[in-house]
């Protein structure tokens, strides 16, 4: 589904990434680990094209990202906040994201209705714009408007900072879920070791922009990554 | 630790984002300032002779105490606007081991040699120095600034207590119309009543108290005040309102555009500072009443080209110079979703025709001044149609400055860069340049035909140009991107 080749951004004389290769298929739930600075957001950033790669290309679903918008249909994501629209309100969001992906107010309804649990009565009908609301409800605005229109690419940076317990258990089980049916390709970062052993199939780890890790998740991948990141 | 403070205070000055802002940002913002204080520093110093002049019969003196009572008042209302007690900035300080008393009063005592202060002292003190030169006695004139001073201390710390609500606003507005109406119809004559008053802090020095003893009091009620709401939930945490949801589903009726046309007209009515461009745009309508009614102005059709364009392209410059600058904030989303890039340009396009000819229509009644004026208006019109709209559209790609949203309108230079200056060219110089150049070459009618014609050509060259402008935002998407991201730009 996604194959990365001869991957590298610098700025200036420093890298901060550079992936040889790296080949993603249809439906894993694949998730990058690294401390800050290693490369995650950067590389999530050049899977949809909001910077430029300094050598090699991402190809997502025979589309080249950097020379086509053919991705963006079938990809959607949430970075972090500056992709929530703060003067809208959750409902207005969803809608707006349900337009763009061709889906009208009953679709996004419908799909909306199945993660009340998830959204746990903070979001709908609270009668405040998206920049109102604290960090933990903005993210989970973000993260289920990701899942508007039956993407088969999604990519989640960080999902689970910022949410409380009971949402971020909420949260492993959507993932889970996702991944499981609907032959969806789940990308997701996280500082949480134990989070992203429990949803990935597939865990690569990033130092300094390189690849150092990458582990088929087994009943020892935890412990595996512990040792890691202590030394 | 007041002198800790100060320091906080300077680094905040000299490390703020407008300070690290472009050179000639900084050299039109430095010049606009040194010539705000010299117009106040001139007229201040010219009053005197300018009253003489005019009311020959009267100490200037005492004309001038007539009308400081509009003087407060209308500064009230401007500073209602500007000027906000800056309490966030002490949410920091919260956490250490600083007592409360002591950050109230730094906050009071900062917000006492604020800037607005100052401004009116550059007016009041030449006005004092004249006075001396003109033989009046030092002492009444020294107390009389000290009285002023103690006012305008006044007018800052009330502002900070009737700030809180809207209402205070209508009320200082209503006082000032019903003041002004009861002088001006004869009804009552306010400033023989105010005028005594505030002439007598000059005649008898001793009253300087009374303004003095007035200041500490607002100073007083302030402290009283804000020192019981330095909490994180009271006076520090910023409101927020309850949303009310409008149906803009008649949007649809533009079908793929609709929903970015949607969103274009929540981010302008949610947003202080889109909304204050909207209410300036529709002001601008009024500005055609300065130059129509003089007589000057009337053989100057040329002046008539620069009236038609910026009426009618008032907010198609405003708004439009800083496409799409406003959507910085979600940039990247806007980037990385399924948006056709095309669409959302040629919503913006959309956006800003309705403006034009909505401007238009208001300028109508200018017809009034000669056919000339409606005929000028509706060629600019085309013309800004046609011409304009795909040049700002343009010139919007090398935009790279963030502009937040909920910031305050009211000189709010963010997101500006030279960009805007240079757009003005085109936008304004090239049309009345047309213009004038078939006016004196052929005439008045060649000339509206010219701009007309030129606005046709642009309209139907629509699609095409539209094409070639998001080619380039295509462009600059990735400069654009990492230029929105830097929050102090």
């Amino acid at each position: 589904m996604i194959t990365t080749e001869n991957l590298s951004k610098k700025y200036g004389s420093q890298t901060v990434l550079n992936i040889e290769s790296l080949e993603i298929p249809k439906g894993q739930s694949f998730g990058l680990v690294g401390n800050n600075g290693a490369g995650k957001t950067t590389f999530f950033s050049l899977l949809l094209d909001l910077i430029q790669p300094t050598s090699g290309h991402i190809i997502n679903n025979d589309v080249q990202v950097n020379k086509s918008e053919g991705w963006k249909p079938f990809t959607s994501s949430f970075i972090d906040e500056s992709f929530l629209i703060g003067y809208l309100t959750p409902e207005e969001y969803f809608y707006f994201v349900g337009d763009l992906r061709g889906r009208n107010k009953a679709d996004v309804d419908a799909l909306l209705s199945t993660f009340e649990d998830f959204f746990h009565g903070e979001i709908l009908g609270q009668k405040k714009y998206l920049r109102d609301l604290s960090k933990g409800n903005q993210k989970k605005a973000g993260i289920v408007a990701s899942f508007i229109g039956n993407p088969e690419v999604v990519v989640l940076d960080e999902p689970f900072a910022n949410l409380d317990p009971t949402t971020q258990i909420r949260l492993k089980g959507i993932i889970k879920e996702l991944a499981a049916k609907n032959e969806v390709t789940v990308l997701v970062s996280s500082h949480d070791l134990i989070h992203v052993t429990e949803v990935c199939e597939r865990i690569v780890v990033l130092n300094k922009g390189e690849i150092v890790k990458d582990i088929q998740t087994s009943a020892e991948t935890l412990k595996e990554l512990e040792t890691f990141f202590a030394g | 630790m007041f002198k800790r403070f100060i320091n906080l205070q300077w680094k905040s000055f000299y490390r703020s984002s407008s300070f690290g802002k472009g050179l000639a940002l900084k050299i039109v913002m430095i010049f606009f300032g040194i010539y705000m204080i010299g117009a106040l520093v001139f007229v201040g110093g010219f009053l005197y002779e300018i009253l003489r002049k005019t009311f020959p019969d009267q100490s200037p003196m005492w004309v001038l105490s007539g009308y400081l009572v509009y003087w407060i008042l209308i500064e009230l209302l401007f500073r209602y606007f500007l000027q906000k007690l800056p309490v966030m900035d002490i949410k920091p300080l919260l956490l250490f081991p600083i007592k409360k008393s002591t950050i109230t009063h730094y906050i009071l005592g900062r917000s006492g040699v604020s800037g607005y202060n100052l401004l009116a002292l550059f007016f009041f003190i030449p006005f004092g120095i004249v006075l001396l030169f003109n033989g009046y006695p030092a002492l009444n004139v020294l107390l009389w600034l000290v009285s002023i001073s103690s006012i305008i201390l006044c007018i800052n710390y009330v502002n900070f207590l009737v700030n809180k609500s809207d209402k205070a606003l209508g009320i200082i507005g209503g006082i000032i119309v019903v003041l002004y109406g009861l002088d001006y119809f004869q009804i009552i004559p306010v400033k023989e009543f105010f005028g005594p008053i505030f002439h007598g802090l000059y005649q008898y020095p001793i009253t300087v108290l009374i303004p003095l003893g007035l200041a500490i009091l607002a100073y007083a009620l302030n402290y009283k005040l804000l020192k019981n709401k330095l909490f994180l939930d009271a006076s520090l945490e910023s409101k927020t309102k309850e949303v009310k949801t409008s149906d803009l589903s008649w949007t649809k009726r533009f079908g793929d555009m609709g929903t970015f046309l949607q969103l274009d007209l929540k981010m302008i009515w949610r947003n202080k500072r889109t909304k204050a461009q909207v209410f300036i745009s529709l002001l601008f309508v009024f500005y055609g009443l300065i130059f129509y009614t003089q007589e000057i102005y009337a053989n100057m059709i040329p002046m008539f080209a620069f009236l038609g364009i910026f009426m009618t392209g008032i907010f198609l410059s405003n708004f439009g110079q800083f496409i799409p600058a406003w959507d910085s904030g979600y940039y990247s989303m806007m980037m990385a979703q399924n948006i056709p890039l095309r669409k959302y340009l040629e919503s913006k396009a959309t956006l800003i025709s309705v403006s034009v000819v909505a401007m238009f229509l208001l300028t109508i009644p200018y017809v009034y001044f000669g056919w000339e004026a409606l005929a000028i208006n509706f060629g600019s019109a085309i013309y800004n149609l046609g011409v304009n709209i795909p040049v700002i559209l343009f010139f919007g790609s090398f935009n790279k400055k963030r502009i937040d949203l909920d910031k305050s309108p009211f000189g709010n230079m963010q997101g500006t860069s030279a960009t805007q200056f240079l757009i003005m060219l085109p936008v304004l110089g090239l049309p009345i340049l047309i213009f004038t150049g078939a006016y004196y070459l052929i005439s008045m009618e060649a000339a509206v035909i010219t701009l007309s014609l030129l606005g046709v050509i642009g309209f139907a060259l629509k699609n095409y140009l539209l094409d070639k402008i998001t080619e380039q935002y295509r462009k600059k998407k990735y400069g654009m991107i990492a230029g929105f991201k830097e929050k102090n730009s």
